[in-house]
């Protein structure tokens, strides 16, 4: 092998690198492989992070099936299912505001950002009347909780899951809109085009992940019911 | 108990000489290959110690037959004495058929006990050599542990399930009996005695100890007509003002359950059927039943699962009057009705 | 022996030579430490959280011992016993054990030892620091208020119903600290896999690399489990959203299946990167490649998969299946398997080196000896019917102290008076060293191995008070407490000596190879005036002794 050797001062005085390269890479392509690396290895974290709460959640459905199945019809399968349509939409715009880089369309990526954030936000709106709902219905875990279907202690359980899980669920929607407002900001600025985009990359990685991971809690809280014996 | 310095526990149990040989055994490997590695250093220390401040070390010499050897040796070894460790581990977890059933229930911070037939202590326990004793435990509040040095025995008192421990104990004295999971602020104070006892002085202390109680299944009976279960699970009488299942001979068997699936009718059904009946009802009754959560004790729970399980003219006590017939029980917990168990079980 | 004029070994540059550029004289500023994306100024920031935490947990760790020289306590409340040992067990494992290696000397080597800049992702690594101490921040506000007591393990439902003590906030602590953890844990893997020097192939990474690597997939895959499980206890305190409670219907044991599947590949966690150190000490002292360089390698992979297999050994008398803990007692005894090639392999490196007795290798020999014992008595352990009576005793305390204080400790400080004359550019006293080195292997194991002894006799562990019979074994420990205390209390006062005062080193004072050894002693800002391109082996002494001397500057003292 030749010796190639670069001199890490020197790196930095040289003027033809690209503004977005930080220092201690060599060049924008190991730069983006690290980024994007990084963030799947901090999606796999995320898998191990919600892993546990579907642990705990496949352990007591199996238990106490009954309970689930009854508690799992309180809720509200149309809101749900209009949020899975708002959120599997919100995708759709994400990867176009990548695209919308991809060929140096600085004004459209904004515009799909902030259709992705207002997307996320609906998301969030319905979410909060479900929420609301639940607490009129007496619905949450509590001493104020009443439930007259079979096996009430059960369905508290459920309810627990149901609540920690979308509401963790709902904390990485508003972190994901907290970092595209960031990244609309920086495009507008005009920081992103087809050279460098990594930044919006991984912000879709990490948005398209919190979707799967409601596509997987949609149907094992809301459908649970639907094929009740 | 002696009170010099020790080296070695007490081995007053069925299984403590199998562990203690377990342990010695384990021991002397250790030893070895302690020895042999650090002799193996030292050795090397000595003999290829740097000369001069130049010196390297020779080229290593891949040698694949010390790898295989050093990794298969281990292998059997560990494999060997995970097959010992697992025979001792069943022999410690699976009662044997004559084992008599005692009951324990360990709260913040005291154990309590109840025998048979019915008497009760509070951190001491009181048994009787060469019978085999199946402990039930029960938690009224946190994880707790029953420990018996000198049996070589541990058991988790897991709250809102029932655990079982059996030993044997095979040498008279009184023994260490400790909590080991630990359960807050007077966790080491949780500790108290087992003393074990021949079989006469066991029964000259059971008649002797004022037992004005009465044995598990009969206040089990008592309980179970106070709180009127037996309004609609009539063991008796006529079947057709039943509003729920009749309770006789059902202890072991096989309930098939409304939403298609089975279950074995065992402690843990019969405990999940009285705090949450919603749960697993049985198919072709109705789900009438109201919940016992937070009106039965621990112990209450106890006598009424130890009543129902005589109703199977199963084991823990004297069966429930005229009840007796249903003999098919499921394996494992068969057994035979011991002379110091016997005792009608009032039905009143 | 004269250690005096051994000392002198050392090469020293003459005394009028300009100081090179490095990264310590890169700004004096605080501001220039505490904003600094250097991966080497954070290793040392995380040096002096690291050092501060083990202090205090060791002031617990004090206190637990005193308390248990009489056998009814009666020195300390048994209320105050027990916070005593939760907080040293919680400040040990979180706050210690785990950050330890990885954080001080894995922040510090990693990038030097692949030929890179720095890390992947230098403001994640600062971040990791300041969210390690704000993790720290949440449970020393709980200590100040009155701590915890229920014991570093958590569990349920003492800790959500029944503990009176800031069992959330310690919990949030910990949760926080997760996140430095993983941060580190993140950094690491990407920075192996995509910064590598020119030529420095995966099987020329020297093992603390792989070590490194292996933890950190561990870290990655296991810290978010113990994360989740932490908020489901603080949302059962907080909010009664009923999991664990038994009264609300959950089931306790399912927190000990979610604790335990983190909480015992934490325990590779600790021990992986300590092998790693004794990998490259046992080279370096004993001028030899490592026996069976790929085999250690693979070791350390096959032990972090196979440690995610393993955790219902923790529960062999909780009720579970006696089928479920068959199971996991064979898959316990197969994880034994590495680390006993390991130990072997050490050993077998020995053989034909030039083996030298410099404060670093006693450490690590130190390590071999007390890694066997600790590895061996959790094979014990881990045979079921042995186990049964010995769970929850002082057997366990003596067995994982003997793999987290008698390994990872051990192998810690090995590394760190390994690489202090890289960190620092200065020498300590070897006299002093080695005697600490010998005060805390003796202190060590007259602390631990009476425990052994008192676990089969039955005492069991986190009791305050205990039978009369078991006293003189306590008092031992005790004593030897205080003497492993004294060995750890010697390298504070040394190395604190020897950062101001002490003499300037070579750059490669043990003439060992490496990439860190083939940079300036501290390396400049990033650690290499030139790139290196690798041709050979992390550990090729034999062909090349050229090595040795690496600055036209110091071949002319030498």
């Amino acid at each position: 092998m030749s010796s190639v050797a670069a001199d890490p001062h020197a790196v930095h005085a040289h003027a033809q690198h690209h503004p977005s390269l930080a220092h201690q890479f060599d060049n924008l392509d190991q730069q983006r492989e690290s980024s994007t690396l990084g963030m799947w290895i901090f999606l796999v974290t995320e898998i191990m992070f919600f892993g546990g709460l579907f642990t705990a959640y496949v352990i007591y459905r199996s238990q106490f099936s009954a309970a689930f199945q009854a508690a799992s019809h309180h809720l509200n399968v149309i809101m749900g299912g209009a949020n899975t349509a708002v959120l599997i939409l919100s995708s759709l715009t994400m990867a176009m505001a990548i695209w919308a880089a991809q060929v140096n369309r600085r004004k459209l990526i904004v515009v799909f950002l902030i259709l992705t954030m207002l997307l996320g936000a609906t998301f969030l709106g319905v979410k909060y009347f479900e929420y609301k709902e639940k607490f009129t219905h007496h619905l949450v875990p509590g001493p104020n909780f009443e439930f007259d279907g079979p096996d009430p202690q059960h369905a508290q359980i459920f309810f627990s899951l149901y609540f920690i899980m979308t509401g963790l669920h709902a904390l990485h929607m508003i972190i994901g809109i907290g970092v595209l407002t960031w990244l609309a900001v920086l495009s507008w600025k005009g920081r992103f085009n087809s050279e460098y985009h990594n930044p919006l990359e991984c912000a879709g990685l990490y948005w398209h992940f919190v979707d799967i991971v409601w596509i997987f809690l949609f149907p094992l809280l809301y459908l649970l019911g639907a094929h009740a014996h | 108990m002696s009170k010099s310095l020790p080296f070695f526990p007490d081995a007053a149990s069925s299984v403590a000489r199998e562990v203690d040989l377990l342990f010695l055994s384990w021991a002397v490997i250790s030893v070895f290959f302690t020895l042999l590695i650090a002799g193996a250093i030292i050795y090397f220390m000595v003999k290829f110690r740097r000369r001069h401040e130049d010196q390297v070390g020779e080229p290593e010499r891949a040698a694949l037959a010390l790898e295989i050897a050093w990794s298969a040796i281990p292998l059997l070894i560990c494999l060997a004495m995970f097959g010992w460790g697992t025979r001792v581990f069943f022999s410690m977890y699976r009662p044997p058929a004559d084992a008599v059933e005692y009951w324990s229930v360990g709260k913040q911070w005291m154990w309590k006990f109840q025998h048979p037939e019915g008497q009760r202590e509070i951190n001491n326990l009181h048994v009787p050599v060469g019978q085999s004793i199946k402990l039930n435990l029960q938690s009224e509040d946190v994880i707790h542990s029953f420990y018996v040095p000198a049996f070589r025995v541990k058991q988790d008192a897991v709250p809102g399930r029932q655990t079982t421990v059996w030993f044997r104990a095979t040498k008279p004295g009184v023994y260490h009996m400790f909590c080991t999971e630990y359960c807050g602020a007077e966790h080491s104070q949780m500790i108290g005695s087992v003393i074990v006892m021949e079989q006469g002085d066991y029964e000259s202390w059971l008649a002797a100890g004022g037992n004005t109680a009465q044995p598990m299944t009969a206040s089990g009976a008592d309980l179970f007509q106070s709180l009127a279960c037996s309004t609609c699970h009539r063991v008796q009488g006529d079947q057709r003002l039943a509003q729920a299942p009749n309770l006789v001979g059902i202890f072991g068997r096989q309930q098939k359950l409304s939403d298609g699936r089975t279950v074995i009718a065992d402690e843990s059904y019969i405990r999940e059927s009285i705090l949450n009946p919603q749960a697993k009802i049985v198919a072709g009754w109705q789900p009438l039943m109201p919940t016992f959560q937070g009106q039965v004790t621990e112990e209450q729970l106890s006598q009424l699962i130890a009543y129902v399980k005589s109703l199977s003219g199963d084991g823990g006590g004297a069966a429930g009057g005229g009840s007796n017939q249903a003999g098919d029980t499921a394996g494992g917990q068969t057994d035979a009705q011991t002379p110091q168990t016997a005792g009608p079980a009032s039905e009143s | 022996m004269d250690y005096t004029t051994e000392a002198t070994t050392f090469k020293s540059p003459p005394v009028t030579a300009p100081e090179r550029p490095n990264y310590l004289n890169a700004g004096y500023t605080l501001r220039s430490w505490l904003l600094t994306l250097d991966h080497k100024r954070i290793a040392i920031l995380y040096l002096i959280s690291v050092s501060i935490f083990f202090a205090l947990g060791s002031l617990f760790a004090m206190m637990v011992r005193l308390e248990l020289l009489t056998p009814s306590g009666d020195l300390l409340q048994p209320d105050t016993y027990n916070r005593m040992f939760t907080m040293h067990g919680i400040i040990m494992v979180f706050f210690f054990l785990i950050p330890a290696i990885p954080a001080v000397l894995g922040n510090f080597l990693l990038p030097i030892m692949i030929g890179a800049k720095d890390l992947a992702f230098p403001k994640l690594n600062l971040a990791s620091w300041y969210v390690y101490n704000l993790g720290g921040a949440f449970t020393l506000w709980a200590l100040i208020h009155g701590g915890v007591d229920t014991g570093w393990t958590f569990y349920t439902p003492f800790s959500t119903t029944y503990s009176n003590t800031h069992v959330i906030a310690v919990a949030l602590g910990v949760f926080i600290n997760g996140f430095s953890t993983i941060f580190t844990g993140l950094n690491f893997i990407v920075t192996v896999h995509r910064m590598r020097a020119p030529g420095m192939t995966w099987f020329r990474l020297p093992l603390f690399i792989w070590s490194m690597y292996a933890t950190s997939l561990i870290i990655v895959l296991g810290t978010p489990v113990i994360a989740i499980t932490l908020l489901l206890v603080a949302a059962e305190r907080l909010l009664h959203l009923g999991i664990f409670d038994p009264k609300l219907g959950g089931d306790p044991v399912l927190f000990q299946h979610l604790f335990w599947f983190y909480s015992h590949p934490a325990v590779y966690i600790m021990i992986l990167p300590a092998m790693g150190v004794i990998s490259e000490l046992v080279a370096a002292f004993s001028r030899k490649r490592i026996f069976g360089y790929r085999i250690v390698a693979f070791a350390s992979i096959a032990i972090a998969v196979l440690g995610f297999l393993v955790w219902g050994h923790h529960m062999f008398v909780s009720g579970q299946s006696i089928y479920a803990a068959t199971v996991f007692s064979v898959l316990s005894m197969l994880v034994a398997i590495p680390s006993a090639v390991k130990v072997f392999n050490w050993t077998a490196t020995l053989y034909e080196g030039s083996v030298s007795y410099e404060t670093p290798m006693l450490y690590a020999l130190g390590f071999i000896g007390l890694f066997t014992i600790g590895g061996l008595t959790g094979v014990m352990v881990a045979t079921l019917g042995f186990d049964v009576h010995v769970h929850d005793t002082y057997f366990i305390v003596a067995h994982f102290h003997y793999v987290m204080v008698g390994g990872t400790i051990m192998a810690y400080l090995g590394g760190l008076h390994y690489w202090w004359p890289k960190m620092t550019g200065r020498l300590y006293n070897s006299f002093l060293s080695r005697i600490s080195a010998m005060l805390v292997f003796v202190g060590f194991n007259l602390t631990f191995f009476p425990q052994f002894i008192l676990g089969y006799l039955g005492m069991p562990r986190r009791y305050w008070a205990y039978p009369p019979e078991f006293q003189v074994l306590n008092v031992l420990s005790s004593a030897g407490a205080s003497v492993l205390g004294l060995g750890f209390i010697l390298p504070l006062c040394y190395f604190g000596y020897s950062l101001f005062k002490g003499r300037r080193s070579i750059d490669n004072p043990w003439g060992a190879v490496g990439l860190e050894w083939d940079t300036t002693s501290p390396p400049p800002t990033f650690n290499f005036d030139v790139i290196p391109v690798v041709t050979h082996g992390p550990y090729e002494y034999n062909p090349e002794q050229v090595h040795r001397v690496t600055h036209p500057e110091e071949a002319a003292v030498v």
